[in-house]
């Protein structure tokens, strides 16, 4: 398969060139059915070790002996980008499957929030996720398994909260506030002092203003945390740091999600339909493929209450591209991420082509459609992914005496924490931070609640 | 521009040889197994485990360790976004009926996994007492007694049926088989026999007693507290002696035997007139457990409170036992906070503590009480011996 699959892609990348896709080269391997199901759980292929890893894997293989869940590759961009491809995949799959990779290979190196985390992290995520995971590992070894986990659980916990809009090396905060620069001299000012008026004492000198720690509600937990703990060590701050970029990487992943599905799926059935070098019966499976991962629902059902990422963006892609042209789409392609490509390209027509609803599920099973209402629907649909998915939580204060204050935007969220998880949290940070840890939200009656570890 | 062109790497074989999420998951069950051997006390007081114990594990169920995140809290509405036909307002699956709630209760978190970790009861105990640091029980040295039993010992082409040894004869009849040509299935020849052989063995025997005060002043938590006692003693002593019997007493104003199913959920009422078991006991000692060749242990549990007018009775019977048994434990088992003084068992047992008898005394409020009471009697009784 190796042979035909290396002329397969030899032949697809000059079509894929000259229908604009701009990309670098892709390395491809394949890989056992094992290192993908990893893949797949770890978000790398190699990455820090930690026991909730472990449990995912689990429910990993579970899902996958159910026949609930396959997976076909991943791809890391980069220059070059890496993807890996199943072996046990069949030729025809793993055709499609490549095209597929030339589509996301475009995306992650047009896409504005991509092509920043590689500016700033330069182009090899695998092996900077393999640096930390070898530096982890001799930590390990040389302060015991107890004390790495007890960072990694504080840090993994807080893998979400990071503020995606700073760099990637972010300097502390300044110590002192900027000098108020004298106001400039206009007309005005300079008439003002001219006025006849008693003699002014000097004025004193204003000593400069410490800035408090944090200056502003700080998002970054990770970062703050590393930066700031009192008595962290050093390595102990390096796998804070460490998780932190790991965490700014997997964000594009996440917030483009439909974007590079749908452009990539896109892409696969537009080379595969373009590519006469391929055999009739090849270009046949491999459609039939297509339309497995591209559907709307499962085979038999009426309806799915979630949005099938890869249909979804597919769908969306196509609309676009009918409607505005390529250029436009890679226009979109550029700017966008998951929030202005749904609100700003999902139109009315669309939504009731696709079908689209809102629902709501009770705790006793009763699922009811609820709205077909467009605004309703992107925002449903967009909901999940608000603050990379995590409550929108800060750190409020950092007092003398140590103690970390966090505080849960509620009103934002529209409710309070689960308490039980938060506590845990907690415990969890504290252990790390070393001082007492509180976090201000609100109960299930909206009344004001302190947790504190 | 030109870009490098994409190509098919070559395989890195190493994927194979290391599995990063096995090693993660082996990380997660020993953090089961840790959390676990915690809780060992609760965990092990549910069922009847003292005798039910044949297979010798314990199945503990359990969920698998969360990492916690933050999340908000759970509505009891859950929306989304959902795709295909179906107007607003429109029921598109419908709720359960109550009987299958019911029976979706545990686990309601849907696709939930669960598993169950096999802990050997052996190991457990073995754990236990290497974590307690506990010393071993040291036998009566009288109680050594040679003792002759058949024993199983070689094999014989002639013998009762009962003895015969399927896996030795088949194997016979393969060896002859493969030798012959046409053979017959089975012969008289391949027949094997296990043979027993006299021996004598040295017995070493224990027997424990087991009494209980079900009076109606013992409440449910009591009990559990005293059972679970009564399971951990029972363990140390199994892991020094090659065969345990135990005997399973309870009294109110008299005393019985009981078996150990009913032995949990005896409850009389009325007052408590200890010396009945203690009584009891003595009789047993004499007729079944002759204590020149029994290791002998009685652990006795009660909230303390015995009739007034029975004390000196109680206190005859319990020094006469004293003196024959290897040990004699007390757990005063109390829920509530407030003793206003000692109670009349307690000061039984300070007394004859006072006198040099092996007995030891302690009080269990709360499982974690379960550790120290094991600690005190298994340290006093070597010291005793010693």
């Amino acid at each position: 398969m190796t042979d035909a699959l290396g002329e397969y892609i030899a032949a697809l990348e000059p079509l894929a060139r000259r229908l604009g896709l701009d990309y670098h080269g892709v390395d491809f391997e394949l890989v056992p059915a094992s290192l993908m199901t990893e893949i797949a759980v770890y978000g790398l292929p190699v990455r820090m070790p930690h026991w909730s890893f472990g449990v995912r894997y689990i429910h990993q293989l579970v899902r996958q002996s159910m026949g609930h869940s396959r997976i076909f590759e991943v791809m890391f961009p980069g220059n070059p980008c890496h993807a890996f491809l199943m072996d046990g995949n069949t030729l025809p799959e793993n055709t499609l499957v490549a095209a597929h990779v030339l589509g996301h290979a475009d995306f992650s190196r047009n896409n504005a929030l991509f092509a920043r985390f590689h500016e700033m992290a330069g182009s090899n995520i695998i092996e900077m996720a393999a640096a930390h995971a070898r530096r982890i590992d001799r930590a390990i070894e040389e302060f015991g398994q107890q004390r790495v986990e007890t960072v990694l659980d504080a840090a993994l916990a807080l893998e979400s909260h990071v503020d995606v809009d700073r760099p990637l090396h972010r300097e502390p905060y300044p110590a002192h506030a900027p000098e108020r620069k004298a106001p400039a001299k206009d007309a005005f000012r300079e008439r003002f002092e001219r006025l006849p008026r008693e003699a002014q004492p000097e004025p004193p000198p204003v000593p400069r203003q410490r800035l408090p720690v944090p200056p502003h509600p700080e998002w970054d937990l990770l970062w703050f945390i590393a930066q700031y703990a009192p008595d962290l060590e050093q390595w102990e701050r390096d796998v804070f740091l460490a998780v932190r970029a790991e965490s700014l990487y997997f964000y594009p992943v996440f917030a483009c999600q439909i974007m590079n599905e749908g452009w990539a799926s896109y892409w696969h059935a537009r080379l595969l339909r373009e590519a006469d070098f391929l055999p009739q019966d090849l270009y046949l499976q491999a459609i039939k493929s297509h339309s497995d991962v591209v559907r709307p629902f499962a085979a038999g059902e009426q309806s799915a209450l979630a949005v099938n990422p890869y249909h979804f963006g597919f769908t969306l892609w196509e609309h676009i591209v009918e409607k505005h042209g390529m250029e436009r789409a890679r226009e979109v392609c550029r700017d966008e991420d998951d929030f202005g490509f749904v609100r700003n390209y999902l139109d009315r027509e669309l939504a009731e082509k696709m079908d689209l609803f809102t629902y709501q599920a009770r705790s006793d099973g009763e699922v009811l459609v609820t709205s077909r209402d467009l605004d309703a629907v992107r925002e449903a649909i967009l909901a999940p992914k608000f603050n990379y998915g995590a409550p929108r939580i800060a750190i409020a204060e950092f007092r003398p005496d140590g103690t970390l204050v966090l505080s849960h935007d509620h009103a934002g969220d529209g409710r309070g924490l689960d308490v039980a998880r938060a506590n845990k949290v907690l415990e969890y940070v504290q252990r790390v931070w070393r001082r007492p840890v509180r976090l201000v939200t609100t109960g299930g009656l909206r009344e004001p609640l302190e947790l504190a570890a | 521009m030109t870009e490098r062109p994409s190509r098919i790497m070559a395989e890195t074989p190493w994927y194979e040889l290391f599995s990063r999420g096995a090693r993660d998951w082996l990380r997660h069950d020993q953090k089961v197994r840790d959390a676990v051997r915690s809780r060992l006390p609760e965990l092990l007081s549910a069922g009847d485990l003292i005798t039910n114990s044949e297979n010798r594990t314990v199945l503990v169920p359990v969920r698998f360790l969360e990492h916690a995140r933050f999340r908000l809290a759970e509505h009891d509405v859950h929306s989304g976004a959902g795709q295909g036909k179906g107007e607003p307002g429109q029921v598109l699956r419908p709720a359960r009926s109550d009987d299958e709630q019911g029976a979706r209760e545990p686990g309601t978190e849907g696709s939930e996994v669960r598993f169950v970790l096999e802990l050997k009861l052996d190991e457990i105990v073995d754990w236990l007492w290497e974590e307690l640091k506990l010393p071993d029980l040291k036998p009566k040295r009288s109680a050594a007694l040679d003792e002759p039993d058949y024993i199983r010992e070689g094999w014989d082409k002639r013998g009762p049926r009962a003895r015969l040894d399927r896996r030795r004869t088949v194997k016979e009849a393969v060896k002859r088989r493969a030798m012959q040509e046409a053979p017959l299935a089975f012969t008289n020849d391949d027949l094997r026999f296990r043979q027993l052989v006299r021996r004598s063995t040295p017995a070493i025997n224990a027997a424990v007693i087991f009494a209980l005060d079900v009076s109606g002043s013992m409440q449910e938590a009591q009990r559990r507290l005293a059972k679970t006692f009564f399971f951990f003693a029972l363990q140390g002593i199994r892991r020094q002696y090659a065969k345990v019997e135990t005997v399973f007493l309870a009294h109110a104003v008299e005393a019985w035997e009981f078996s150990e199913e009913q032995f949990f959920q005896v409850s009389g009422d009325g007052g408590t007139v200890a010396s009945s078991a203690f009584r009891v006991a003595g009789e047993l000692l004499e007729k079944r457990y002759d204590p020149s060749r029994y290791n002998a242990y009685l652990f006795y549990a009660s909230d303390g409170d015995n009739a007034g007018e029975d004390r000196a009775s109680a206190a005859q019977a319990l020094a006469a036992l004293a003196a024959e048994l290897n040990y004699v434990g007390y757990v005063e088992t109390s829920v509530s906070a407030f003793h206003p003084r000692e109670t009349q068992i307690a000061e039984l047992f300070a007394a004859l503590k006072g006198k040099d008898l092996p007995v030891g005394a302690v009080r269990l409020e709360s499982l974690e009480d379960v550790w120290n009471a094991i600690r005190i009697f298994f340290r006093e009784q070597a010291a005793q011996s010693a």
